[in-house]
């Protein structure tokens, strides 16, 4: 086998058991780190995949930003291990449907779905780096782009809102 | 009540925008401790470097001899009595013949005693002393000690050696009536 | 790639580690002679010459003291910590140029550990993990003070983290480009960024010794609110590796600092030095000789912003809470698309020194600011 390949197998299967302790894990703080490092092991893949500036930034936004909050929080609500009243049947009942709607939804999207190839006379090396995703984004794709911007920046504002004191009330 | 010329006023004005962007008031700190890194040091490196202790520092006893060799002390006890510590203790014995040259009064210490853990280095002995025997050097530390036998010094440790005689050298202190002068050496 | 090149290219890896390694283990020694000398002492001076062996008494008490591990801490966590912390520290410097190219016979090597096409990028991916060995150790100390150290750690580290990339950016559009080599090659002889972008210098600076945990910035340590800090519980060697890694990332911050503003390898007359040892020398050895050259320029300016941020820990005091996040969120983030915004328009029409107008502008309004503050009132002098 390839080291390449190696490295694939290797990869996908710590994304797997990262992933499925994300669920397991009764200790919430375990989970999020083993969330991190399922991140960490999708930016591997990422690389095989020759794309190094998705990688990057899935670590810098993910795992370096994203995660460190969810961190943050976790710690500060102090979440009990057998902290188990909130899963009533229920909830159970509920979150085994949703799960299972999803599962038949993706299970009938990659059916149909045929995947994108690539073409081995135009691919180089250069696929996938900053320059060509950069090219990629603001030619093809300018206008998903711009959109996804002004998402963000309504997401911004919104935050700020809810962050901003109104006049003359002091929460500390 | 204005205690110096330097005090200031708390004030809680606004600041202004110069405050505001803490830069220059950071360039200036940074300019004074530049400024003593490159300054003398006022650290004196012990061991290697020692310090005069002045004149009239306190340090390690010693019993004097006068100036033909003969210890002086006569084991009155004046310094036993005065040590607030009670750090001091002796033995008194008879002069025998032939030991004119060793002691210069008929009576004399055999034993001389003193536990540095309880001494104060006061100085209150070398004030009783009718006989100028007992000083404090200006010149010498007591050593550590690290084992408990070794805190008691005794009479090997205390008088005067001959060949290395205590001087102390007080030019400013001439008339002090207890100073273990060249004069007093000759008289 | 053939053997030697792979046999070379290992030496240099392992030589580079070895010099960040010796580099941060100084440091420590560095730090206690600087703060001696800036408070009018000598600093360790007893083991050794100048106390040159301090560090390797250190390391020796520090292995021998008690590895305490609390009994209500979550022991595998604990230990987590510190080796994430470390091994963050070591992996940035692995992308830092640290000279032009080595000559072997026909073969050029580069004096760095890989060349990779996104190398800023990859330095931020690694800072941003940085926080996570501080927010471990001091969740799992079972600590409140520890708690509370980590949440000013990763707090203090997301907010820094974007005024840090932001004020890049204007230095990547100049260049056009995100690996380190590149951007350093663009500063060849003077034309170093510091010219052009001296408001993201002075934003990427303070940012860096906020990523770095160094005063003024130093609250996830802060002995006086918080006992000890996220490593209050921590002893010995993992100890040590916490307060170690600090050394590592400020060495890493240094070369990245003196790689993107200050021209890396590059120094007034290098052209000059090459073409005089390869014509004197002969091509390889004269070449090899320019690159140490420029490796020692280098270091020289690595060295001056190590020094740099133990000069500035020694005269601040720290930072009020909310003047950190003030100064954070409010400031700089603004402060640096303003620079990005300014720039871009340099670049549009041609001004290279466009970034200096922010400098300008802000010059005046401190000085009209001065003019126009009430006057202090000057109190007569009682005698």
């Amino acid at each position: 086998m390839e080291p390449t390949k190696i490295l694939f197998y290797a990869l996908t299967a710590i994304t797997l058991l990262s992933a499925s302790f994300v669920v397991t894990a009764r200790n919430p703080i375990h989970s999020v780190l083993a969330l991190i490092l399922t991140f960490f092991c999708l930016s591997g893949h990422y690389i095989l995949l020759n794309a190094q500036f998705l990688a990057a930034v899935n670590i810098i936004v993910y795992a370096g930003a994203i995660m460190v909050l969810f961190l943050f929080v976790i710690m500060f609500l102090n979440l009990k291990t057998d902290d188990e009243e909130s899963k009533t049947t229920v909830t159970k009942l509920a979150a085994v449907v949703v799960g299972g709607v999803l599962l038949v939804v993706m299970v009938a999207v990659f059916r149909v779905a045929t995947m994108a190839t690539y073409n081995p006379s135009s691919y180089t090396s250069k696929v996938g780096l900053v320059e060509n995703l950069g090219m990629v984004l603001f030619k093809d794709y300018l206008l998903p782009f711009e959109l996804a911007s002004i998402l963000l920046l309504v997401a911004m504002i919104g935050s700020v809102m809810l962050g901003k004191r109104e006049a003359g009330d002091r929460h500390y | 009540m204005q205690l110096t010329n330097r005090s200031k006023e708390v004030s809680n004005k606004q600041m202004t925008l110069a405050e505001k962007m803490y830069l220059p008031a950071i360039a200036q700190g940074l300019a004074i401790t530049i400024k003593h890194f490159f300054a003398k040091k006022v650290t004196v490196p012990y061991p290697e470097v020692k310090r005069y202790l002045g004149p009239v520092f306190r340090g390690h006893h010693i019993l004097k001899r006068d100036e033909e060799g003969r210890e002086r002390c006569t084991a009155c006890g004046l310094c036993a009595v005065a040590c607030p510590a009670e750090a001091i203790s002796m033995v008194a014995a008879e002069r025998k013949k032939g030991e004119e040259n060793l002691y210069r009064e008929e009576k004399y210490a055999a034993v001389y005693e003193i536990n540095m853990l309880r001494c104060i280095f006061c100085g209150l002995c070398e004030e009783a002393c009718p006989k100028q025997a007992v000083y404090l050097r200006h010149d010498e530390f007591v050593p550590i000690f690290t084992e408990r036998d070794e805190v008691i010094y005794g009479k090997d440790k205390l008088v005067e050696k001959m060949d290395a005689r205590y001087i102390r050298n007080n030019p400013d202190a001439q008339a002090t009536p207890t100073e273990p002068s060249y004069s007093r050496l000759s008289s | 790639m053939n053997t030697t090149e792979l046999i070379i290219k290992g030496i240099l890896i392992v030589v580079l580690f070895g010099v960040t390694l010796l580099i941060a283990m100084y440091s420590t020694w560095a730090e206690r002679k600087v703060a001696g000398f800036i408070q009018d002492r000598f600093g360790p001076n007893r083991a050794g010459p100048g106390g040159i062996f301090q560090p390797l008494a250190d390391a020796g008490k520090m292995f021998f003291k008690e590895d305490f591990i609390p009994s209500q801490a979550n022991k595998w966590l604990f230990i987590l910590g510190p080796c994430l912390a470390i091994l963050t520290a070591l992996m940035s410097s692995a992308v830092i140029p640290f000279g032009e190219s080595i000559r072997y016979e026909e073969l050029l090597i580069p004096v760095q550990g890989i060349e990779i096409n996104i190398g800023i990028l990859y330095v931020f991916g690694v800072v941003s993990l940085g926080v996570y060995g501080l927010m471990v150790g001091g969740w799992a100390s079972n600590n409140k003070f520890s708690l509370l150290g980590a949440i000013r750690a990763a707090s203090q580290n997301i907010s820094y983290e974007i005024g840090f990339g932001l004020s890049i950016i204007a230095i990547l559009m100049m260049t056009g480009s995100l690996s380190i080599r590149a951007i350093v090659e663009s500063q060849h002889g003077f034309a170093w960024n510091l010219f052009n972008q001296p408001l993201g210098f002075i934003i990427f600076l303070t940012c860096a010794f906020a990523e770095c945990n160094r005063t003024p910035f130093d609250l996830p340590e802060c002995e006086t609110e918080l006992v000890g800090g996220y490593h209050t519980e921590y002893s010995s060697m993992k100890l040590g590796f916490y307060l170690f890694a600090e050394y590592i990332n400020m060495f890493v911050s240094s070369a990245i600092i003196s790689s993107l503003y200050f021209g890396g390898y590059n120094y007034p007359g290098m052209d000059w030095v090459r073409e005089t040892l390869t014509g004197s020398l002969g091509a390889a050895t004269g070449h090899n000789l320019a690159t140490l050259i420029g490796t020692i320029v280098l270091f020289g300016k690595i060295f001056f912003f190590i020094f740099f941020f133990m000069w500035v820990r020694w005269t601040l005091p720290r930072f009020r809470y909310d003047q950190l996040m003030n100064l954070g969120w409010k400031t700089f983030i603004p402060l640096s698309i303003l620079n990005v915004v300014v720039t871009g328009f340099g670049l549009l029409f041609d001004i290279k020194y466009a970034s200096w107008a922010i400098i300008i502008v802000m010059v005046i309004m401190v000085m009209v600011s001065s003019a126009r503050a009430p006057k202090p009132v000057v109190q007569p002098q009682r005698t």
